[in-house]
């Protein structure tokens, strides 16, 4: 086994690495940017190595740092948790070069799986179902006409060069395709600027089930199924293994599928083979297809883990110290049901947009596994992914696993920035998903019923007020004395948009009235726990004038400050802000331009999405503050409009 | 050591003496109650109508979220004016205000537009000796009309009239104890000296006007005709005339304004150097003295009962226990500030006054606060007393407590009569806070024994010009003295006269004392300096 190891990551995968590593007597290195001299990995390593900046190019995509950086500290090998370098041939070869060992696949099994169609190919030729597709070069409309005839209807027409759904069309029957094909093309061309299309088989219903292997190099084994078909614009949400309704024929053909991908490529180390599968009528053994194969670890690993008993990081060390197989395909077996929950620091009501900010509170509930690489205090920056952590729970069934999940969601308490907790608990408290009937667009179509603000009630209104007073901690024996009438106060707070007011009564260090609107609260402190109308009071985090009341996945509410009024100069409709740090990705806006509202002025990318900018009013644009490929702060302006005659 | 009870919390008496308080307490609290609804639900509807906080509310706003409030006066005037000035128009008393304790006036306009009677003027100044004696800053809540012009007599010329409120507000701000008066209304005549003499003035927009003479009156004079506003609005005021420093959008950002200027201040804590403990509450509960105090001020009991129920731990380090054993003197705590207590346990003799006298002396040496417990009928008389020199003891003890420097709190637990009155730290010595408990009674002395004095005095009057004066006659013409005495010794009628700072629940005599001493302490405490003792 090594002695030491560097961890060229930073956040949860890093933390979860190090303590495999620990336990099993292997020291860590970490390596961090400007923006991570703070963070939890450094702290939790035995040695950090500084290897740049802030921006992921600067720093953890700087393979020769991060080399450097293993030479220097002694390491033996390098660990490259997921994202940034895991799935890059040229830092493996860069690793081995310096006589390093890469815990992970070689760097010729990463390229044989990182061109797509290439992949595809390789994997027909090694006899495994890929879905079926004309992914040609002949983009004669007649010639794609009959591919579409011979794949079979419905089929997916797809710009080559595409994403985000442009240059996409759904086409049902042989009389629409001319006609989708046309339109398709023409949005290819004006989006990606290549006007090319592939067709693929249209799958209804489409589940995203994926296998785990293991290969020594040579030989491999699968780790079952995981299902991560509850997605929102490809990205995972809730997953589970192993897949509900999977049958023992279809485990096998899949299992063994992914197993002989693996052996195909002669894959070593962890890895995943991703297959779309045909839900609509039940998991049948030839209803699943080829999708691609992740050559790392990934995110959701950890239900793997719960239900094999496996630790996927002790199977990665030993692998690249030189064992084999730590344990045979007959050894494995699935014990229950297991789920993981991706916690993201966004703006759900806003479109799911990336938030940053300081977390002032972060809680997990104890009977849960909650993978985390940030701690209470910590940034959420906009340089990284926003991911807060991975919630995990497991059960003998999978309406056992699904209530921890429900449960551990409702115990987890955040503040400093807003969290997708509660789109995550709709979630988990979804009928169609407890039943096991989920797809790929479930999400989607749920949408409206899973993103329900929330709605504060009296008590919850009573406690905020509460905490923002200070009165919660207080414990002088002259809280709240007078004489004869105690005083009222009259205390504003903002919740959802809304302003509250609340009327507060201190009768002394132990009980406050509060008239919320039609009711009256009593705050009584018992044995040194609050009470509401004698119920237990919830958690709650005060951050300056924020105070987030843990009900309800977490209720924010903002103490108001009449001082605020003081040079409150109000909305400006004449300009337009970066809603939060990210490149500037393209600018349309031209000074001098007539737009009228709703026009698209410029595009910001950050945080894997882009985000079109939009007029707010009509206008004559006056100045373009920006340019195309600027990194921008939160707030930053960058177009003006001339100032209104009206 | 520990003072032990002898109290029998499950007897008769314990339960009549609960009993009777209870109904003392009653006529209070509705006292209380009728100060707190100032000017009637008329007048509040039309001051909240004009977007106007309460001003008990704007107190509130003001203070730090739980703070104490230490209301002074919060009967004033009670049965005054045919109770036209329920607590005398205007809200006094300390609080917290970012941390530090703070004296807060405040106008109550629903009451006569806040205009100031002859006890609303008492009540300011007042409070402003409070503020003076302690370094607390003031902040004034502006909302009056001035002069309450029937009264003007009494209210315009004398030494301690209106203009004595802006003698000391410049008196104080040269002392360093800031001056913040923050204009939620009118600020009209006299009245206009109040943000004019502050340190900082905040005024509310379209609301606060601070001007010499309003619009009527300018118009009378001069035939002008000109808007409250632009006579002297916010506006005005903090762009044109410079009278006022902040303009505020309304009431609550006008209180956080002002906030923010007393966190500025710098310059709080407690300044002189005590030995404090942490806090400790009796080992008696305090809802026992109802039941061991009795009603009848006539029923001798040990005062000790009621100092286990008030200091920390119930400890009290008696001094000199065995010597003049009517003045209990010693040393305790309240909530860990130490002090040294007198209190009376019967009527004073020579022995008991050269006691106090030693005691006061010796807490003036060490600088600790005095809390006096008063419940005196006075010094002893009788021709073997007189002989022996009492007035000279007396006069020993009265010279000690009149020019003592450190903080002396008062409270009146029961009789208040005569001599005693003095020798006790009454009103006239200038304690800093002296309060009251409703079954207490205050006169030069005792109504029988006033109308005693007159009787006999008459009877003689009577019987040298041979006439007879029959018993039934006596007690007719004693009837009307007695039932004065009963009126005037009344501490609500002491109250709505400040002759004490207020009627305080013997519950919560603790916490009063406490806030009292933490008040106090602000001011640094000076040297004492006695003046000479008729040895």
């Amino acid at each position: 086994m090594f002695e030491r190891i560097l961890i060229a990551n930073r956040g949860e995968i890093a933390c979860r690495v190090m303590r495999t590593a620990r336990s099993l007597g292997v020291e860590v290195v970490a390596v961090c940017s400007d923006a991570d001299r703070d963070a939890a990995h450094v702290a939790m390593a035995d040695r950090a190595v500084h290897i740049g900046g802030a921006a992921p190019a600067q720093s953890y995509l700087r393979g020769d740092a991060i080399i450097a950086a293993a030479l220097e500290t002694g390491c033996g090998a390098i660990h490259p948790g997921y994202g940034f370098l895991s799935e890059n041939p040229e830092f493996v070869e860069a690793v081995e070069v310096a006589g390093l060992v890469f815990i992970g696949p070689s760097a010729s099994a990463i390229r044989a799986m990182g061109l797509k169609d290439a992949a595809k190919a390789l994997m027909e030729e090694a006899g495994v179902p890929v879905v079926p597709g004309y992914h040609g070069s002949n983009q004669d409309p007649e010639h794609l006409a009959g591919a579409a005839d011979a794949i079979g209807y419905p089929v997916l027409i797809k710009a080559v060069a595409g994403g985000g759904g442009k240059g996409m069309r759904l086409v049902e029957r042989p009389e629409g395709f001319m006609e989708a094909l046309e339109s398709a093309m023409g949005e290819a061309r004006t989006a990606f600027g290549n006007a090319a299309v592939l067709i693929e088989k249209f799958i209804q219903k489409p589940r995203h089930i994926e296998v785990q292997v293991f290969g020594d190099g040579s030989r491999a084994v699968h780790l079952f199924e995981r299902d991560c078909s509850l997605q929102r614009r490809h990205q995972k949400v809730i997953e589970e293994a192993p897949a509900p309704g999977m049958t023992p024929e279809m485990r096998a053909a899949m299992g063994q599928a992914a197993v002989r991908a693996a052996e195909a490529i002669g894959y070593k180390g962890a890895g995943t083979v991703e297959f779309i599968v045909d839900g609509s009528r039940g998991l049948r053994p030839d209803g699943f297809w080829f999708m691609e194969m992740n050559t790392r670890l990934q995110v959701e690993h950890p239900v793997t883990e719960a239900i094999t008993g496996v630790d996927l990081v002790e199977w990665q060390l030993r692998v690249a110290a030189g064992e084999g197989l730590p344990k045979r395909q007959e050894d494995l077996a699935i014990n229950g049901h297991a789920f993981e929950a991706r916690l993201y620091a966004e703006d759900v009501p806003k479109g799911f947009l990336p938030a940053t900010g300081r977390l002032s509170h972060l809680v997990f509930p104890l009977d849960c596994r909650a993978d985390s690489g940030v701690r209470a205090g910590d940034e959420i920056s906009p340089w990284y992914d926003p991911m807060i952590a991975k919630v995990i729970t497991h059960g003998p069934t999978r309406a056992v696993a699904l209530g921890r999940l429900a449960a551990a969601l409702k115990g987890t308490e955040v503040a400093g920035t807003v969290t997708n907790l509660a789109f995550l608990g709709a979630l988990a408290r979804h009928e169609g998903f407890a039943r096991g009937e989920m797809d790929t667009g479930l999400i989607g179509r749920d949408i409206d019923r899973l993103v329900v603000p929330p709605v504060a009630g009296p008590h919850e209104v009573a406690l905020a007020v509460l905490a923002a007073l200070g009165l919660l901690e207080a414990a002088e024996d002259e809280v709240g004395f007078v004489l004869w009438q105690p005083l009222e106060r009259e205390v504003r707070l903002v919740h959802e948009g809304a302003e509250i007011a609340v009327r507060l009564r201190s009768l002394g260090p132990d009980a406050h009235d509060l008239q919320v609107g039609e009711s009256t609260v009593e705050a009584r402190r018992v044995g040194g726990r609050w009470r509401l109308d004698g119920q237990p009071a919830p958690g709650v985090a005060v951050d300056g004038r924020r105070i987030t009341v843990f009900a309800q996945y977490g209720l924010g509410f903002d103490l108001v400050d009449p001082l605020a009024r003081e040079g409150a100069a109000g909305g400006n409709a004449a300009l337009i802000e970066a809603p939060m740090p990210g490149l500037v990705k393209a600018v349309y806006a031209k000074a001098g331009q007539t737009v009228a509202k709703g026009d698209r002025l410029a595009v910001l990318e950050a945080m894997k999405m882009e985000h079109s900018l939009l007029a707010a009013r009509d206008g004559v644009v006056a100045e373009v503050l920006v340019n195309a490929g600027e990194q921008v702060t939160a707030g930053a302006a960058l177009v003006r409009l001339e100032e209104d005659a009206a | 050591m520990q003072l032990r009870s002898a109290a029998l919390p499950s007897s008769e008496a314990f339960r009549a003496n609960r009993e009777g308080h209870l109904e003392a307490l009653a006529v209070v609290e509705k006292a209380a109650a009728l100060a707190v609804a100032g000017g009637g639900e008329a007048a509040r509807e039309r001051h909240v109508g004009r977007g106007k906080m309460l001003p008990r509310d704007r107190v509130a706003g003001l203070l730090d979220p739980g703070s104490p409030f230490l209301e002074v006066g919060a009967t004033a005037a009670h049965g005054m004016y045919g109770g036209d000035a329920p607590c005398a128009g205007l809200i006094a008393g300390v609080g917290r205000v970012m941390g530090r304790e703070v004296m807060v006036v405040c106008n109550d306009a629903t009451v006569k537009g806040g205009t100031y009677y002859p006890m609303t003027v008492k009540k300011h100044l007042r409070a402003q000796e409070i503020a003076e004696e302690c370094h607390l800053p003031c902040i004034y809540l502006v909302d009056s009309g001035g002069a309450n012009l029937p009264n003007q007599d009494e209210v315009f010329p004398d030494r301690d009239h209106f203009g004595r409120i802006f003698y000391n507000q410049a008196r104080m701000s040269a002392k360093g104890i800031a001056q913040i008066a923050v204009v939620m209304g009118s600020c009209t005549a006299g009245g206009a000296y109040v943000p004019a003499m502050s340190d900082v003035t905040i005024i509310v927009r379209d609301q606060g006007t601070i001007f010499l003479a309003g619009p009527p009156l300018v118009k009378a004079a001069t035939g002008e005709v000109v808007t409250a506003e632009d006579l002297g609005g916010g506006d005005v005021h903090t762009r044109l005339s410079g009278v006022a420093d902040y303009l505020a959008e309304d009431d609550a950002h006008a209180l956080s304004i002002a906030r923010r200027a007393v966190g500025s201040l710098g310059g709080a804590g407690l300044k002189p150097d005590l030995q404090w403990q942490s806090s400790e509450e009796p080992a008696y509960d305090p809802e026992e003295l109802l039941g061991v105090v009795p009603v009848d001020l006539r029923t001798p009991y040990d005062i000790r009962e009621v100092l286990a129920r008030v200091v920390d731990g119930s400890r009290f380090d008696e001094f000199k226990a065995r010597f003049g054993e009517t003045l209990v003197c010693g040393f305790a705590h309240v909530r860990g500030c130490p002090v040294g207590i007198v209190a009376n346990n019967g009527v004073l003799f020579s022995e008991a006054a050269q006691k106090g006298a030693h005691f006061v002396e010796l807490c003036s040496q060490r600088k600790v606060p005095l809390v006096f417990v008063q419940n005196i009928t006075g010094f002893m008389v009788g021709r073997k007393y007189e002989n022996e020199g009492i007035a000279r003891h007396g006069a020993k003890m009265v010279t000690a407590v009149a020019t003592t420097a450190v903080p002396k709190i008062t409270m009146v637990v029961g009789g208040s009569f005569g001599a005693g009155n003095y020798g006790m730290a009454g009103r006239a010595y200038q304690p800093r806070f002296m309060w009251s408990w409703p079954n207490s009674r205050i006169s030069v002395m005792g109504g029988a024994q006033a109308a005693g004095v007159l009787a006999t005095v008459r009877r003689e009057t009577i019987e040298r010009k041979g006439g007879t004066w029959s018993a039934q006659e006596e007690a007719d013409f004693k009837r009307p003295t007695l039932e004065m005495f009963e009126r005037q010794s009344h501490p609500l009628y002491a109250s709505a006269r400040l002759w004490d700072d207020g009627i305080v629940d013997p519950r919560k005599s603790r916490d009063v004392l406490a806030l009292s001493l933490r008040a106090a302490l602000n001011a640094p405490v000076e040297e004492t300096r006695f003046g000479v003792f008729r040895m």
